[in-house]
Protein backbone atom coordinates (compact mmCIF):
# COMPACT_ATOMS: atom_id res chain seq x y z
CA UNK A 1 0.00 0.00 0.00
CA UNK A 2 3.08 2.31 0.99
CA UNK A 3 4.42 1.49 -2.45
CA UNK A 4 1.69 2.10 -3.94
CA UNK A 5 0.57 5.45 -2.43
CA UNK A 6 4.85 6.69 -3.38
CA UNK A 7 4.09 5.43 -6.72
CA UNK A 8 0.80 7.72 -7.06
CA UNK A 9 2.05 10.77 -5.67
CA UNK A 10 5.46 10.32 -8.41
CA UNK A 11 2.85 9.84 -10.80
CA UNK A 12 1.38 12.99 -9.95
CA UNK A 13 4.30 15.13 -9.99
CA UNK A 14 5.38 12.89 -13.47
CA UNK A 15 1.95 14.35 -15.10
CA UNK A 16 2.11 17.78 -13.52
CA UNK A 17 5.63 18.42 -14.95
CA UNK A 18 4.73 16.74 -18.53
CA UNK A 19 1.47 18.77 -18.79
CA UNK A 20 3.25 22.12 -18.05
CA UNK A 21 6.21 20.71 -20.41
CA UNK A 22 3.83 20.42 -22.82
CA UNK A 23 2.10 24.18 -22.38
CA UNK A 24 5.41 25.89 -21.83
CA UNK A 25 4.60 28.94 -23.41
CA UNK A 26 1.92 29.25 -21.11
CA UNK A 27 4.09 28.14 -18.16
CA UNK A 28 6.83 30.22 -18.81
CA UNK A 29 4.93 33.67 -18.32
CA UNK A 30 4.76 33.93 -14.44
CA UNK A 31 8.04 33.42 -14.51
CA UNK A 32 8.73 35.67 -17.46
CA UNK A 33 6.71 38.13 -15.23
CA UNK A 34 9.10 37.70 -12.25
CA UNK A 35 12.33 38.39 -13.96
CA UNK A 36 10.37 41.57 -16.14
CA UNK A 37 9.56 43.45 -13.09
CA UNK A 38 12.95 43.04 -11.02
CA UNK A 39 14.33 43.98 -14.32
CA UNK A 40 12.58 47.24 -15.19
CA UNK A 41 12.85 48.37 -11.46
CA UNK A 42 16.33 49.65 -11.13
CA UNK A 43 15.18 51.90 -14.48
CA UNK A 44 12.81 53.91 -12.51
CA UNK A 45 14.61 53.78 -9.25
CA UNK A 46 17.83 55.48 -10.69
CA UNK A 47 21.82 54.56 -10.38
CA UNK A 48 22.23 55.30 -6.69
CA UNK A 49 24.02 51.86 -5.88
CA UNK A 50 22.90 52.00 -1.84
CA UNK A 51 19.57 52.89 -2.63
CA UNK A 52 19.06 50.10 -5.26
CA UNK A 53 20.62 47.78 -2.76
CA UNK A 54 18.55 48.12 -0.13
CA UNK A 55 15.49 47.99 -2.35
CA UNK A 56 16.85 45.25 -4.28
CA UNK A 57 15.51 42.59 -1.76
CA UNK A 58 12.09 43.58 -1.49
CA UNK A 59 11.46 44.16 -5.64
CA UNK A 60 12.88 40.60 -5.66
CA UNK A 61 10.46 39.13 -3.36
CA UNK A 62 7.42 41.17 -3.89
CA UNK A 63 7.97 40.30 -8.05
CA UNK A 64 8.45 36.49 -6.71
CA UNK A 65 4.89 36.90 -4.46
CA UNK A 66 3.34 38.09 -7.29
CA UNK A 67 4.50 35.68 -9.75
CA UNK A 68 3.65 32.86 -7.91
CA UNK A 69 -0.32 34.20 -7.00
CA UNK A 70 -0.30 34.38 -11.01
CA UNK A 71 0.90 30.77 -11.15
CA UNK A 72 -1.12 29.21 -8.54
CA UNK A 73 -4.58 30.34 -10.53
CA UNK A 74 -3.95 26.82 -13.14
CA UNK A 75 -3.34 24.62 -10.22
CA UNK A 76 -6.57 23.02 -9.36
CA UNK A 77 -8.25 24.29 -12.36
CA UNK A 78 -8.25 22.29 -15.00
CA UNK A 79 -8.66 19.31 -12.96
CA UNK A 80 -11.82 20.40 -12.07
CA UNK A 81 -13.12 21.27 -15.43
CA UNK A 82 -12.09 18.34 -17.02
CA UNK A 83 -13.30 15.62 -14.31
CA UNK A 84 -9.62 14.65 -12.88
CA UNK A 85 -10.12 15.88 -9.48
CA UNK A 86 -13.03 13.52 -9.00
CA UNK A 87 -10.93 10.55 -9.70
CA UNK A 88 -7.96 12.33 -6.86
CA UNK A 89 -10.79 12.42 -4.41
CA UNK A 90 -11.75 9.14 -5.77
CA UNK A 91 -8.14 7.43 -5.16
CA UNK A 92 -8.14 4.62 -2.23
CA UNK A 93 -4.72 6.85 -1.49
CA UNK A 94 -5.03 10.12 1.32
CA UNK A 95 -5.94 13.09 -0.57
CA UNK A 96 -3.87 15.34 1.55
CA UNK A 97 -0.41 13.47 0.47
CA UNK A 98 -1.87 13.45 -3.12
CA UNK A 99 -2.53 17.00 -2.61
CA UNK A 100 0.91 17.48 -1.44
CA UNK A 101 2.38 16.17 -4.91
CA UNK A 102 0.10 18.83 -6.54
CA UNK A 103 2.16 21.34 -4.36
CA UNK A 104 5.49 19.63 -5.19
CA UNK A 105 5.00 19.72 -8.67
CA UNK A 106 3.75 23.70 -8.54
CA UNK A 107 6.89 24.80 -6.23
CA UNK A 108 9.34 23.13 -8.82
CA UNK A 109 7.89 24.93 -11.70
CA UNK A 110 6.58 28.07 -10.59
CA UNK A 111 9.00 28.44 -7.05
CA UNK A 112 12.43 26.99 -8.08
CA UNK A 113 13.10 28.86 -11.14
CA UNK A 114 12.57 32.24 -9.42
CA UNK A 115 15.39 30.59 -6.70
CA UNK A 116 17.27 30.22 -9.60
CA UNK A 117 17.22 33.34 -11.60
CA UNK A 118 17.38 35.46 -8.14
CA UNK A 119 21.20 35.73 -8.40
CA UNK A 120 20.92 37.24 -12.12
CA UNK A 121 18.76 39.15 -10.44
CA UNK A 122 20.43 40.63 -7.53
CA UNK A 123 23.26 41.65 -9.28
CA UNK A 124 21.37 44.58 -11.05
CA UNK A 125 19.93 46.02 -7.69
CA UNK A 126 24.17 45.32 -6.75
CA UNK A 127 23.28 42.31 -4.40
CA UNK A 128 25.74 40.21 -3.83
CA UNK A 129 27.88 37.77 -1.63
CA UNK A 130 26.47 37.55 1.81
CA UNK A 131 23.48 39.65 1.23
CA UNK A 132 22.98 37.66 -1.58
CA UNK A 133 23.06 34.26 0.64
CA UNK A 134 20.81 35.59 2.89
CA UNK A 135 18.21 36.29 0.18
CA UNK A 136 18.20 32.61 -1.16
CA UNK A 137 18.04 31.38 2.03
CA UNK A 138 14.93 33.33 2.38
CA UNK A 139 13.50 32.62 -1.18
CA UNK A 140 14.44 28.80 -0.29
CA UNK A 141 12.38 28.71 3.15
CA UNK A 142 9.82 31.31 1.79
CA UNK A 143 8.78 30.19 -1.94
CA UNK A 144 7.23 26.39 -0.78
CA UNK A 145 5.10 28.40 1.95
CA UNK A 146 4.22 30.64 -0.62
CA UNK A 147 2.82 27.27 -3.06
CA UNK A 148 1.71 25.59 0.13
CA UNK A 149 -0.47 28.32 1.64
CA UNK A 150 -2.29 29.45 -1.98
CA UNK A 151 -2.92 26.11 -2.57
CA UNK A 152 -5.43 26.47 -0.28
CA UNK A 153 -6.92 29.77 -1.52
CA UNK A 154 -7.20 28.18 -4.80
CA UNK A 155 -8.64 25.38 -3.81
CA UNK A 156 -11.07 26.98 -2.07
CA UNK A 157 -12.36 29.48 -5.43
CA UNK A 158 -11.63 26.59 -7.94
CA UNK A 159 -14.37 26.77 -10.45
CA UNK A 160 -15.78 30.44 -8.70
CA UNK A 161 -15.75 33.00 -11.19
CA UNK A 162 -14.14 35.25 -10.34
CA UNK A 163 -11.44 32.72 -8.44
CA UNK A 164 -8.04 35.05 -9.38
CA UNK A 165 -9.12 37.77 -7.66
CA UNK A 166 -10.82 35.55 -4.51
CA UNK A 167 -7.83 33.67 -3.94
CA UNK A 168 -5.75 36.95 -3.90
CA UNK A 169 -7.98 38.34 -1.45
CA UNK A 170 -7.74 35.40 0.30
CA UNK A 171 -4.05 34.81 -0.11
CA UNK A 172 -2.24 38.21 0.89
CA UNK A 173 -2.87 38.10 4.34
CA UNK A 174 -1.21 34.74 4.29
CA UNK A 175 1.56 36.11 2.50
CA UNK A 176 2.18 39.04 4.16
CA UNK A 177 4.39 37.76 7.62
CA UNK A 178 6.27 35.73 4.64
CA UNK A 179 7.14 38.92 2.81
CA UNK A 180 7.84 40.84 6.49
CA UNK A 181 10.36 38.09 7.62
CA UNK A 182 12.54 37.08 4.23
CA UNK A 183 12.43 41.27 3.52
CA UNK A 184 13.56 41.31 7.66
CA UNK A 185 16.32 38.94 6.91
CA UNK A 186 17.73 40.30 3.94
CA UNK A 187 17.50 43.85 5.33
CA UNK A 188 19.47 43.04 8.31
CA UNK A 189 22.22 41.04 6.53
CA UNK A 190 22.38 44.14 4.40
CA UNK A 191 23.40 45.93 7.70
CA UNK A 192 25.49 43.38 9.29
CA UNK A 193 22.86 42.61 11.50
CA UNK A 194 21.86 39.36 13.16
CA UNK A 195 19.03 37.76 10.49
CA UNK A 196 18.84 34.67 12.51
CA UNK A 197 15.75 35.25 13.96
CA UNK A 198 13.87 36.25 11.44
CA UNK A 199 14.82 33.05 9.45
CA UNK A 200 14.09 31.06 11.84
CA UNK A 201 10.49 32.42 11.72
CA UNK A 202 10.56 32.07 8.38
CA UNK A 203 11.40 28.27 8.75
CA UNK A 204 8.34 28.13 11.39
CA UNK A 205 6.31 29.55 9.00
CA UNK A 206 6.92 26.88 6.14
CA UNK A 207 6.12 24.12 8.92
CA UNK A 208 3.07 25.25 9.54
CA UNK A 209 2.03 25.48 6.47
CA UNK A 210 3.86 21.69 5.23
CA UNK A 211 1.60 20.66 8.12
CA UNK A 212 -1.45 22.21 7.94
CA UNK A 213 -2.17 23.41 4.73
CA UNK A 214 -2.42 20.18 2.04
CA UNK A 215 -4.83 18.88 4.95
CA UNK A 216 -7.04 22.52 4.49
CA UNK A 217 -6.55 22.39 0.61
CA UNK A 218 -7.48 18.83 0.93
CA UNK A 219 -10.68 19.59 2.53
CA UNK A 220 -10.93 22.81 0.79
CA UNK A 221 -11.34 20.68 -2.34
CA UNK A 222 -13.67 18.04 -1.27
CA UNK A 223 -16.17 21.06 -0.56
CA UNK A 224 -15.61 22.37 -3.49
CA UNK A 225 -16.67 19.41 -5.79
CA UNK A 226 -19.61 18.57 -3.78
CA UNK B 1 7.66 -10.58 -18.27
CA UNK B 2 4.51 -12.42 -20.12
CA UNK B 3 4.38 -14.84 -17.56
CA UNK B 4 3.53 -11.99 -15.13
CA UNK B 5 1.32 -9.93 -17.29
CA UNK B 6 -0.85 -13.34 -18.35
CA UNK B 7 -0.74 -13.96 -14.28
CA UNK B 8 -2.24 -10.05 -13.32
CA UNK B 9 -4.62 -10.90 -16.10
CA UNK B 10 -6.15 -14.55 -14.50
CA UNK B 11 -6.10 -12.24 -11.00
CA UNK B 12 -8.78 -9.63 -12.42
CA UNK B 13 -10.74 -12.19 -13.72
CA UNK B 14 -11.27 -13.92 -10.51
CA UNK B 15 -14.50 -13.42 -8.66
CA UNK B 16 -14.50 -11.53 -5.90
CA UNK B 17 -14.44 -13.49 -2.80
CA UNK B 18 -16.91 -11.55 0.07
CA UNK B 19 -20.18 -10.76 -1.05
CA UNK B 20 -20.46 -7.31 -1.41
CA UNK B 21 -23.44 -5.36 -1.15
CA UNK B 22 -24.60 -1.49 -1.74
CA UNK B 23 -27.79 -0.74 0.77
CA UNK B 24 -29.26 3.13 0.81
CA UNK B 25 -31.85 3.83 3.28
CA UNK B 26 -34.08 6.98 3.08
CA UNK B 27 -31.87 8.91 0.79
CA UNK B 28 -32.21 12.58 0.33
CA UNK B 29 -30.50 14.48 -2.02
CA UNK B 30 -30.54 18.02 -2.47
CA UNK B 31 -28.74 20.09 -5.61
CA UNK B 32 -28.84 24.06 -4.71
CA UNK B 33 -32.12 24.95 -3.25
CA UNK B 34 -34.11 22.05 -5.00
CA UNK B 35 -34.48 18.80 -3.45
CA UNK B 36 -34.08 15.95 -6.28
CA UNK B 37 -34.63 12.64 -4.14
CA UNK B 38 -36.37 12.04 -1.08
CA UNK B 39 -37.19 8.72 1.24
CA UNK B 40 -34.96 6.53 -1.51
CA UNK B 41 -34.08 2.82 -0.26
CA UNK B 42 -32.60 0.35 -2.41
CA UNK B 43 -30.35 -2.89 -1.46
CA UNK B 44 -27.95 -4.38 -4.60
CA UNK B 45 -26.69 -7.41 -4.00
CA UNK B 46 -23.57 -9.51 -5.41
CA UNK B 47 -23.51 -10.06 -9.28
CA UNK B 48 -26.33 -6.95 -9.32
CA UNK B 49 -26.80 -4.88 -12.80
CA UNK B 50 -29.09 -1.44 -11.45
CA UNK B 51 -29.93 0.96 -14.18
CA UNK B 52 -31.26 4.09 -13.25
CA UNK B 53 -33.52 6.12 -16.10
CA UNK B 54 -35.39 9.32 -15.08
CA UNK B 55 -36.29 12.74 -17.30
CA UNK B 56 -33.36 15.42 -17.57
CA UNK B 57 -32.73 17.33 -14.43
CA UNK B 58 -34.25 14.74 -12.11
CA UNK B 59 -31.35 13.68 -10.08
CA UNK B 60 -29.45 10.65 -11.75
CA UNK B 61 -26.01 12.61 -11.32
CA UNK B 62 -26.44 14.21 -7.91
CA UNK B 63 -27.79 10.60 -6.89
CA UNK B 64 -24.52 8.73 -8.43
CA UNK B 65 -22.31 11.41 -6.81
CA UNK B 66 -23.92 10.84 -3.41
CA UNK B 67 -23.73 6.85 -3.93
CA UNK B 68 -20.05 8.04 -4.76
CA UNK B 69 -19.38 9.54 -1.87
CA UNK B 70 -18.71 12.65 -3.78
CA UNK B 71 -21.64 14.06 -2.20
CA UNK B 72 -23.14 14.51 0.89
CA UNK B 73 -27.02 13.13 0.96
CA UNK B 74 -29.36 16.17 2.43
CA UNK B 75 -30.52 12.88 5.22
CA UNK B 76 -30.27 9.04 4.98
CA UNK B 77 -27.57 6.46 4.84
CA UNK B 78 -25.58 4.64 2.58
CA UNK B 79 -24.06 0.85 3.61
CA UNK B 80 -21.00 -0.82 1.95
CA UNK B 81 -20.84 -4.50 3.15
CA UNK B 82 -23.31 -3.70 6.22
CA UNK B 83 -21.53 -1.04 7.61
CA UNK B 84 -21.90 2.78 7.28
CA UNK B 85 -20.24 4.06 4.45
CA UNK B 86 -18.57 7.08 6.57
CA UNK B 87 -16.87 4.73 8.63
CA UNK B 88 -15.34 2.45 6.03
CA UNK B 89 -14.50 4.89 4.02
CA UNK B 90 -11.17 4.25 2.56
CA UNK B 91 -12.03 0.55 2.10
CA UNK B 92 -15.38 1.86 0.10
CA UNK B 93 -13.09 4.20 -2.11
CA UNK B 94 -10.57 0.59 -2.58
CA UNK B 95 -13.64 -1.00 -3.82
CA UNK B 96 -14.87 1.46 -6.05
CA UNK B 97 -14.18 2.97 -9.61
CA UNK B 98 -16.45 5.46 -10.51
CA UNK B 99 -16.83 7.32 -14.71
CA UNK B 100 -18.47 10.21 -14.11
CA UNK B 101 -20.38 12.74 -16.23
CA UNK B 102 -17.22 14.69 -17.67
CA UNK B 103 -13.99 11.85 -18.35
CA UNK B 104 -11.54 12.51 -16.45
CA UNK B 105 -9.31 12.79 -19.13
CA UNK B 106 -6.34 15.04 -19.61
CA UNK B 107 -6.39 16.28 -22.97
CA UNK B 108 -2.24 17.14 -23.41
CA UNK B 109 -1.49 13.33 -22.33
CA UNK B 110 -1.27 10.38 -24.12
CA UNK B 111 -4.01 7.54 -23.94
CA UNK B 112 -1.49 5.29 -22.69
CA UNK B 113 -0.28 8.03 -19.94
CA UNK B 114 -4.03 8.73 -19.09
CA UNK B 115 -4.48 5.66 -18.15
CA UNK B 116 -0.97 4.46 -16.62
CA UNK B 117 -2.09 7.83 -13.97
CA UNK B 118 -5.42 6.19 -13.56
CA UNK B 119 -3.82 2.75 -12.74
CA UNK B 120 -1.20 4.82 -10.36
CA UNK B 121 -4.22 6.28 -8.41
CA UNK B 122 -6.02 2.47 -8.16
CA UNK B 123 -5.01 -0.45 -9.89
CA UNK B 124 -4.64 -3.22 -9.34
CA UNK B 125 -6.97 -4.84 -12.61
CA UNK B 126 -5.89 -5.74 -16.01
CA UNK B 127 -2.93 -4.26 -17.76
CA UNK B 128 -2.98 -1.10 -19.69
CA UNK B 129 -2.39 -2.10 -23.32
CA UNK B 130 -4.90 -5.06 -22.47
CA UNK B 131 -7.43 -2.56 -21.46
CA UNK B 132 -6.78 -0.44 -24.43
CA UNK B 133 -7.11 -3.66 -26.87
CA UNK B 134 -10.73 -4.03 -25.30
CA UNK B 135 -11.68 -1.01 -25.75
CA UNK B 136 -10.67 -0.48 -29.55
CA UNK B 137 -7.93 2.16 -28.48
CA UNK B 138 -4.94 -0.05 -29.00
CA UNK B 139 -3.63 1.94 -32.23
CA UNK B 140 -4.09 5.45 -30.17
CA UNK B 141 -1.75 4.37 -27.33
CA UNK B 142 0.55 7.13 -28.15
CA UNK B 143 -2.18 10.26 -29.80
CA UNK B 144 -2.54 12.85 -27.70
CA UNK B 145 -6.00 12.44 -26.41
CA UNK B 146 -7.17 16.38 -27.66
CA UNK B 147 -6.66 14.80 -30.56
CA UNK B 148 -9.31 12.17 -29.91
CA UNK B 149 -13.04 12.01 -30.55
CA UNK B 150 -15.55 12.76 -28.22
CA UNK B 151 -16.62 8.47 -28.26
CA UNK B 152 -12.92 7.57 -28.21
CA UNK B 153 -12.51 9.69 -25.25
CA UNK B 154 -15.46 8.23 -23.65
CA UNK B 155 -14.11 4.62 -24.50
CA UNK B 156 -10.60 5.86 -22.73
CA UNK B 157 -12.39 6.57 -19.60
CA UNK B 158 -13.76 3.37 -19.41
CA UNK B 159 -10.62 1.42 -19.77
CA UNK B 160 -10.16 3.20 -15.94
CA UNK B 161 -12.78 0.02 -15.38
CA UNK B 162 -10.24 -2.59 -16.25
CA UNK B 163 -6.91 -1.34 -15.03
CA UNK B 164 -8.12 -0.34 -11.81
CA UNK B 165 -9.63 -3.43 -9.38
CA UNK B 166 -12.74 -2.39 -8.22
CA UNK B 167 -16.40 -4.32 -7.36
CA UNK B 168 -18.96 -1.33 -7.60
CA UNK B 169 -18.70 0.14 -10.68
CA UNK B 170 -20.78 3.44 -10.95
CA UNK B 171 -21.37 5.05 -14.61
CA UNK B 172 -22.97 7.97 -15.54
CA UNK B 173 -24.08 7.79 -18.72
CA UNK B 174 -21.45 5.55 -20.23
CA UNK B 175 -22.78 4.89 -23.91
CA UNK B 176 -22.96 8.57 -24.29
CA UNK B 177 -20.78 9.33 -27.61
CA UNK B 178 -20.05 5.73 -28.16
CA UNK B 179 -20.88 4.00 -31.39
CA UNK B 180 -22.96 0.25 -31.59
CA UNK B 181 -19.63 -2.03 -31.52
CA UNK B 182 -18.53 0.08 -28.59
CA UNK B 183 -22.17 -0.08 -27.10
CA UNK B 184 -21.54 -3.59 -27.33
CA UNK B 185 -18.14 -3.87 -25.70
CA UNK B 186 -19.01 -1.83 -22.95
CA UNK B 187 -22.71 -3.67 -22.50
CA UNK B 188 -20.61 -7.04 -21.93
CA UNK B 189 -17.99 -5.87 -19.96
CA UNK B 190 -20.53 -4.88 -17.65
CA UNK B 191 -22.32 -8.17 -18.10
CA UNK B 192 -18.93 -10.11 -17.12
CA UNK B 193 -18.37 -7.84 -14.46
CA UNK B 194 -21.41 -8.99 -12.70
CA UNK B 195 -21.12 -12.78 -13.74
CA UNK B 196 -18.02 -12.25 -11.61
CA UNK B 197 -19.80 -11.15 -8.33
CA UNK B 198 -19.33 -6.85 -9.23
CA UNK B 199 -21.91 -4.46 -8.63
CA UNK B 200 -22.74 -1.94 -11.47
CA UNK B 201 -24.93 1.15 -11.00
CA UNK B 202 -25.36 3.00 -14.26
CA UNK B 203 -27.74 5.86 -15.52
CA UNK B 204 -28.35 5.36 -19.41
CA UNK B 205 -31.12 6.49 -21.56
CA UNK B 206 -29.98 4.65 -24.33
CA UNK B 207 -32.26 0.97 -24.73
CA UNK B 208 -29.05 -1.47 -24.25
CA UNK B 209 -28.82 -5.71 -24.25
CA UNK B 210 -27.69 -5.42 -21.02
CA UNK B 211 -29.34 -8.04 -18.68
CA UNK B 212 -30.37 -5.45 -15.83
CA UNK B 213 -31.28 -6.75 -12.69
CA UNK B 214 -32.49 -4.34 -11.21
CA UNK B 215 -33.86 -0.41 -12.63
CA UNK B 216 -35.11 2.71 -10.70
CA UNK B 217 -36.97 4.65 -12.39
CA UNK B 218 -36.71 8.42 -10.75
CA UNK B 219 -39.93 11.29 -10.54
CA UNK B 220 -39.62 14.58 -9.60
CA UNK B 221 -39.67 14.55 -5.69
CA UNK B 222 -42.13 11.37 -5.72
CA UNK B 223 -41.33 8.65 -3.46
CA UNK B 224 -40.21 5.44 -5.05
CA UNK B 225 -40.80 2.52 -3.24
CA UNK B 226 -38.68 -0.50 -3.76
CA UNK B 227 -38.34 -2.37 -7.20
Amino acid sequence: MERGLVHACAWIVKRDLLLLWRHRAEAANPVLFFFVIALIFPLSLGPEPQMLQSVGPGVIWIAALLATLLSLEAVFRSDLEDGSLEQLLLSPHPLTLLVMAKILSHWLTAGLPLLLLAPILGLQFGIAGYTLGVLLLTLILGTPALSLMGAIGVALTAGLRAAGILATLLLLPLYVPILIFATGATAAANRGLAWGPQLYMLGALLMLAITLAPLAAAAALRIRNS
Amino acid sequence: MTSTLSTIERASMMPYAASPTLEARDLCCRRGDRLLLTRLSFTLARGEILQITGANGVGKTTLLRVIASLMQPESGTLHWRGQLLEKVRSAYLRDLSYVGHADGVKGSLSVAENLTLASALHGGGIPINAALQRLGLGDLADTLTHRLSAGQRRRLALARLLVNQACLWLLDEPFTALDKPAIKTVASMLEEHAARGGLVIFTSHHSTDITISRALHLEDQREWNGD
